[in-house]
Order: C-alpha cells, then sequence, then structure tokens
C-alpha cells in the first residue's frame, strides 16, 4: 500500500479489500472490554483541520487514539494559519514536530496531493476532504457500512445497486463513492439536477439519472448528499424547497424503497431538506451506524500505512495501555 | 565600425557573409571581411523575434522579474522586442507608467521594449483609460489590453475599438467571459470534474470572441484576439477573416504542446490562464497556426516567484514562462510535426507580430538596408530546460526538464551581439 491516502484511486481493489477486512477484525476487538490497542504507542498523528468539521476530526482522533497514538489537533483558526501563514510553513512545522501521520481537511481540492507529494514533510499523509475533489475514508466506511447490511457480498459488490442523490458537482464524497463503488464491482446510477452534475460526468462509468422516483424501486442503497441550501444563490436550482420536492428523500420515497434497502448519508443531515427526518431515523437508515463505522475504518487506514504489527498478535495482547 | 557575419545560413538555405554598418545591414555576400568578424558556422540566421505578449513585473512586482531581467530573458529567447502587458502596480494606464516602462527598456539596451497601455482605468472595466495620451507619448503605444482581465462591458469595448481609430490602435482582448468563469481554475472538462477544480469552459471565451468580432465588423475597427485556446475561437476567427472583418489572433507556445490531463497531481506550474485544454484544442491551434488563421505566437511570459506556485492550486498565481523556450516549443510543435517549416514559423513568430504592431526596424527580411535585429539558431541542436538555469528572476517554466530541439545560440540588437551562448551566462 502507499504511504499516504490521497484517493480512492491511489488503492487498487485488493488494498481496498484489506482496509474493510482489518476495520472487521478490529471491530472484534471494539467490541470486548478493552478497546485500546498499543499498536501506534510514541507516534505522533497531526489532526491538520484547515476547515471546520468536528465530527471527522473527532473521528480520526478516536481512531488514533485506540490504537494508542499521540494526537496533535491543529485547527486553522485561530492559529498562525489565520495570519496568513502557507501551506509549506504549516507542514514544515509539522515535519520539525516529527509528526509520522498528517490528517489534513482542507477547502481547496489537491491540497492533501500537495503536501504529500512536495517534499516539504516525509509524514504519511491522509486526504480527510480537499475542497470537491475526495474523501476517501468517507468511500471506505460506506463501504464497510454496506458489507455490514449485505454480508453476503463478502469481497465483490457485483448486482448491488447504488445510488448516489444530490449534488454531485460539489461533493468529494460522491467522487470517493463513485471510485470505490465501481472497483468493488457495484452499479452506480447518480440522480441530481442537470446543474449539479459534473461535466463529463458521462465518462464515469455510471448512470445518471434526473428523476429519483424512477430509480427508488431498483436500489439497494440510496446515500443521500449534504445539500447547500445557499447553492440556489448561484442559480443551481430556484428554491430549496424545490430541490426538495424532487430529490429529498420524503416518506413517500422511503415507502417506495425495497424493504431491504439502506438510506446512507455523510452527515452533518439537514433534515428537511435534502432527507425528512422520519427517514433519517427510519429503520432503513444506518447513519449512526456509518458514524462508529468511522472510526474502525480510520483506525484500519492508519494502522496499514503506519505499519501496525500483524493484527493477529496484537488482538490477542492483554496488555492495558493508557 | 564595420562587423561580419561569417557563414550564416539563410531561410533559402544559401551560405553569405553579412555585413553590419551603423546597426544595419549594408552588405550581404561571399567573403566578406570586416574589422570584426563572427562566424556563425552555418548556423540559421533569422530576424529576431517579436512578442505581442509579455508581462514583466515592473513597476509593482520586481521581485518576479524587473524590465531588465525580461530583457535578458528575450534576448535568450532569440527575441529583439517585447511588449509588456499593463497588469502592473501601477497599472499601466497613463502616459507617465507606459514612458516608464519604455525608458526602463531604453536603459536594459537588450532589446526594443514596447508597453502595451491599459483599455480602462485600473483594468476595472469601467472607464477608458487616456489611450490618446498613451499613444501620443514617448511610448507610442498603439495597442491596448486589460489583459488578465477581459474588457467585458460590451459598450465600453464597442467605444475602445472605436476610439482608437483615430490613430489606427488595436485593442488586443483577454476572452473571458467573467460570470461563466466565477473562481474558475483549471479547463472544464473531465479532468476538472474529476480533480473537483471549476472548471473553465471553452464557451466562455468563445463567447466574447464572438461578439467582439460582430462589434469590430461593426465599427470597422481592429481587433486582436490574446492566447486563443479553443478550437471553437479558431474557427470563430477563421470565419471572421473569411467575410474580411479586421481581426487578428495569437496563440502561446504552451496551448500548442500542452494539455489540461497534465494537472493530475494538482502542480501549479500548470496553471495558467486562459487554461490548458484537451488535445483535440491543441490540434485545432496548431492547424489555425500553420494555415493562418492564428497570425503569430505570443508568448504570455508570466513570470511568479515560487512562493506564489509552491502552494495549493486554488491559491497559486496563474501564469508560465514562456520567453526563453518559445522558440523551440514552437519548433517542436509545429516544424517537427511538419505542419510548418522555418520560413512560416519565422512569419508567425517575427514578420507577422512586428507587422501588426508596426514596430519598424523589426521582423523585415534578411536584406541590404534592414535593422540589424537577428538571431542565430542551432537547429541541430537540442537542449533540456532547466528552470534554475533561466536568466528570468522566476522559475515557473512548465518545461522544466524537458528536452528541446533548435536552440538560439546569438541574438543582434541594432547590430549589437546582445546575447552569445558560448559567453558565461550569454553576454
Amino acid at each position: 500500500m502507499n504511504r499516504h491516502l490521497l484517493s480512492i484511486g491511489d488503492l487498487d481493489r485488493s488494498e481496498a479489500i484489506s482496509i474493510l477486512d482489518t476495520a472487521f477484525e478490529l471491530s472484534k476487538i471494539s467490541d470486548g472490554a478493552m478497546k485500546k490497542l498499543p499498536t501506534l504507542r510514541g507516534r505522533t498523528v497531526v489532526n491538520l483541520f484547515f476547515e471546520d468539521s468536528t465530527r471527522t476530526r473527532i473521528s480520526f482522533e478516536s481512531a488514533a487514539k485506540r490504537l494508542s497514538a499521540d494526537v496533535i489537533n491543529f485547527s486553522a483558526k485561530g492559529s498562525s494559519v489565520s495570519k496568513g501563514e502557507s501551506l509549506k510553513d504549516t507542514a514544515q512545522t509539522l515535519q520539525a514536530m516529527g509528526a509520522d501521520a498528517v490528517i489534513i481537511r482542507h477547502s481547496a481540492s489537491g491540497a492533501a496531493a500537495r503536501l504529500a507529494d512536495s517534499g516539504w514533510i516525509s509524514a504519511s499523509v491522509i486526504n480527510a476532504g480537499d475542497g470537491t475533489h475526495e474523501h476517501p475514508t468517507q468511500a471506505l466506511l460506506d463501504a464497510y457500512t454496506i458489507r455490514s447490511k449485505f454480508p453476503e457480498l463478502k469481497s465483490d459488490f457485483s448486482g448491488l445497486k447504488v445510488a448516489i442523490v444530490g449534488d454531485i458537482l460539489h461533493s468529494r464524497v460522491a467522487r470517493s463513492n463513485v471510485l470505490l463503488l465501481k472497483k468493488l464491482g457495484a452499479e452506480v446510477t447518480l440522480v441530481s439536477l442537470p446543474t449539479l452534475l459534473p461535466v463529463g460526468v458521462e465518462s464515469w462509468g455510471v448512470k445518471v439519472s434526473y428523476n429519483f422516483d424512477s430509480i427508488l424501486k431498483n436500489v439497494d442503497v440510496v446515500m443521500m448528499l449534504r445539500i447547500q441550501s445557499e447553492r440556489m444563490n448561484e442559480a443551481f436550482f430556484p428554491t430549496a424547497r424545490e430541490y426538495s420536492r424532487g430529490f429529498g428523500l420524503d416518506q413517500d420515497r422511503l415507502e417506495s424503497l425495497k424493504s431491504k434497502a439502506i438510506v446512507m448519508h455523510p452527515g452533518p443531515m439537514n433534515r428537511g431538506l435534502e432527507i425528512s427526518a422520519a427517514s433519517a431515523d427510519s429503520l432503513q437508515s444506518v447513519v449512526l451506524a456509518q458514524v462508529s463505522n468511522g472510526v474502525l475504518v480510520r483506525m484500519a487506514v492508519l494502522y496499514q500505512l503506519l505499519g501496525g504489527t500483524p493484527l493477529n498478535v496484537v488482538s490477542n495482547s492483554k496488555e492495558v495501555v493508557n | 565600425m564595420n562587423k561580419v557575419l561569417k557563414n550564416a545560413r539563410l531561410l533559402d538555405g544559401s551560405i553569405v557573409d553579412i555585413e553590419f554598418v551603423n546597426g544595419e545591414i549594408a552588405q550581404i555576400g561571399q567573403d566578406l571581411s570586416g574589422k570584426l568578424e563572427i562566424d556563425i558556422a552555418g548556423n540559421l540566421l533569422i530576424p529576431s523575434l517579436v512578442d505581442l505578449h509579455t508581462h514583466l513585473r515592473e513597476p509593482g512586482r520586481e521581485d518576479s522579474e524587473t524590465v531588465a531581467t525580461g530583457c535578458l530573458a528575450a534576448v535568450r529567447g532569440g527575441y529583439g522586442a517585447i511588449s509588456p502587458m499593463a497588469n502592473t502596480t501601477p497599472v499601466a494606464d497613463t502616459a507617465g507608467v507606459v514612458e516608464q516602462v519604455f525608458a526602463l527598456g531604453k536603459e536594459a539596451a537588450l532589446c526594443d521594449v514596447f508597453p502595451i497601455g491599459a483599455v480602462t482605468q485600473g483594468l476595472q472595466g469601467e472607464k477608458l483609460a487616456e489611450l490618446g495620451a498613451m499613444n501620443s507619448s514617448r511610448a507610442s503605444v498603439r495597442i491596448f489590453s486589460d489583459d488578465g482581465k477581459c474588457v467585458f462591458d460590451p459598450l465600453l469595448m464597442r467605444r475602445a475599438l472605436e476610439y482608437v481609430k483615430s490613430f489606427d490602435g488595436i485593442i488586443a482582448q483577454h476572452a473571458q467571459e467573467p460570470r461563466l468563469t466565477n473562481g474558475a481554475q483549471m479547463n472544464e472538462g473531465e479532468i476538472s470534474s474529476r480533480l473537483g477544480l471549476t472548471g473553465w469552459p471553452a464557451v466562455a471565451e468563445e463567447a466574447i470572441i464572438a461578439r467582439d468580432i460582430l462589434l469590430a465588423e461593426h465599427v470597422n475597427s481592429k481587433l486582436h484576439i490574446c492566447h486563443l485556446t479553443t478550437a471553437g475561437g479558431v474557427e470563430l476567427v477563421r470565419a471572421a477573416k473569411a467575410r474580411g472583418v479586421q481581426v487578428t489572433a495569437e496563440v502561446t507556445p504552451h496551448h500548442l504542446l500542452l494539455t489540461d490531463d497534465l494537472i493530475v497531481d494538482y502542480d501549479a506550474v500548470y496553471k495558467v490562464n486562459p487554461p490548458l485544454r484537451t488535445s483535440a484544442d491543441v490540434l485545432a491551434l496548431r492547424a489555425g497556426l500553420a494555415d493562418g488563421t492564428i497570425d503569430i505566437v505570443a508568448t504570455d511570459h508570466a513570470p511568479h516567484p515560487s512562493e506564489d506556485k509552491d502552494c495549493e492550486w486554488q491559491e497559486a498565481a496563474f501564469g508560465m514562462l514562456g520567453l526563453e523556450t518559445a522558440l523551440s516549443v514552437v519548433v517542436l510543435a509545429m516544424v517537427e510535426s511538419g505542419l510548418i517549416d522555418w520560413t512560416t514559423l519565422v512569419e508567425r513568430m517575427a514578420i507577422a507580430p512586428a507587422r501588426i504592431a508596426g514596430y519598424s526596424g523589426h521582423g523585415e527580411s534578411i536584406r541590404v538596408g534592414a535593422k540589424a535585429n537577428l538571431a542565430v539558431i542551432d537547429t541541430s541542436a537540442s537542449w533540456t530546460v532547466d528552470r534554475n538555469k533561466m536568466a528570468s528572476k522566476s522559475k515557473n517554466t512548465p518545461f522544466h526538464e524537458m528536452t528541446l530541439p533548435s536552440l538560439v545560440v546569438k541574438t543582434f540588437f541594432n547590430g549589437e551581439l546582445v546575447f552569445d551562448i558560448s559567453e558565461k551566462g550569454g553576454v
């Protein structure tokens, strides 16, 4: 596996499966009384967040701490970054401090790649969301969640039909999910307004639908994306209500789904906009499972990137770590 | 003192000796002798190149380029005249600023520096700058451009086109519809969608080209299209020329060679405005340059300090160096591909730009009485670009470590040797 995780494109199919399998092994440990492993003791993991995202940051923080890493949270707000320090200087500062891994969230597409490829630092870089590019750990945790609900899939998602619904154009979650789901063999349909689909989407190897209702009965997974209501100010759609009528997962649409279909959302949700409260809280919703699986998958990624000791040894350890 | 160039190969293949007296060609013949003889050993002698689109950063950003360093880069690239754009700080929108840049060029004394004036005050696109004052200044500005920004207001564009007719001026348009390119980072297409970078669609360039061609036709004025990048833009210019509109167009060396799929690693050295396009666009631009739809090559030489490139893509500055690599890139894209010969290359890079801009003493065929503004090219050589060895103050060349054909070995300006590759650092 590469030293960095910048894009789902960095992983081949077997590496992706290996992360999911590792996360599954870790889940067995996490279900036990002793949740913490000594694997990354003495290693320093930096959460470098240029964009506010409490949920992603605490997910990575929990993952690193459960592996006994030292965690430094570096938030751009109120730091030297807001005083005009460049990404390069920030990176070199972290390097001088001896970071082993840097988890970066940034509003600029490609910021994680720049951090990894510019020779500024030697640490492993994990992309925790860069602009409208990718969010690879989200896609991995989504795949993990899908597999946990459809255990017959194992390492081949052939036959699984997934709809990704909403603002594809601006969604890093959608880009990473398309890449990973296709890699695993699933059939992906992007459901959105023409204004919210990227130019050239026909080259992505996915189906496209402008009509949410027409695909509801056929899909196994409905992945709802967060819509930013201010997009209407840029004329992507006329009003939030019109968007919601066409692409919100409301009660009627929820009832049209197959009984075994699951409803996903990367969070944070706009209840009443892209997803109704009833849908979000329904039995078919796996939103909370996504959150808890996020910690497991991020543990697995840290574990593999930072070269943890073989898992079977660690999982048998009775060592108590503070 | 007379000077004789021995064994110069001309475009027709003949080998001649050429005598310079007082900065002009006095004699062309065989076995000429002079007080100073320079043997160029059968290398190709051409009129020095003329650039109608250059960014020097003086006044304002002398850390990235001065007029003097820009001139040094120019003569290393075989140029005899360059045309700095108006987007300096302060903006070259008054007679004072264009005269300052003009004077700095005279002081450097390496090549001619003919400033381009702003169309609108402060490049704000709101009020016309004093175009007449710039024209009648010592800098004698004839070309006006808000380059970097589009003169978007159609009424203002119309007025500018009309206004400069009184002194046979030209408006050079940076064709970019601003609303369609809000926040744009790279060519809109498959690559931008994959990378999650905001797209700069071809239609944003073509919509302005189409509008301005119609305006120029309506008021019968001269329009020049800066840095054409799209296949559709080439078609628009071709059709306009066919019906007699006074439109000329330029293409940059980088748009003749590089495509948007180079951006996969978010290396901001490839960030340029207008952006790198697709291979279909590159082929259309080459065909347009070959058949004369595109009149000239212009460098859009745009120096930037490393901190403005060594950063996140969307924070990085737009622009690439061009002067020192232009000739070789055009040889690679156009001559080696068999689309044009050296005679046409000289037409597109020296003769036509001098003719469009009216730069006297430049772009003249090699004949008795012509100014000795000449470049010597080793057409059999190849060289590897090293960004750390540029004459420019900046290093943002996208051709770093590329091996390119043809090497400029000497440049003469008014008969003086201003660049010689055999000397350390070239003069």
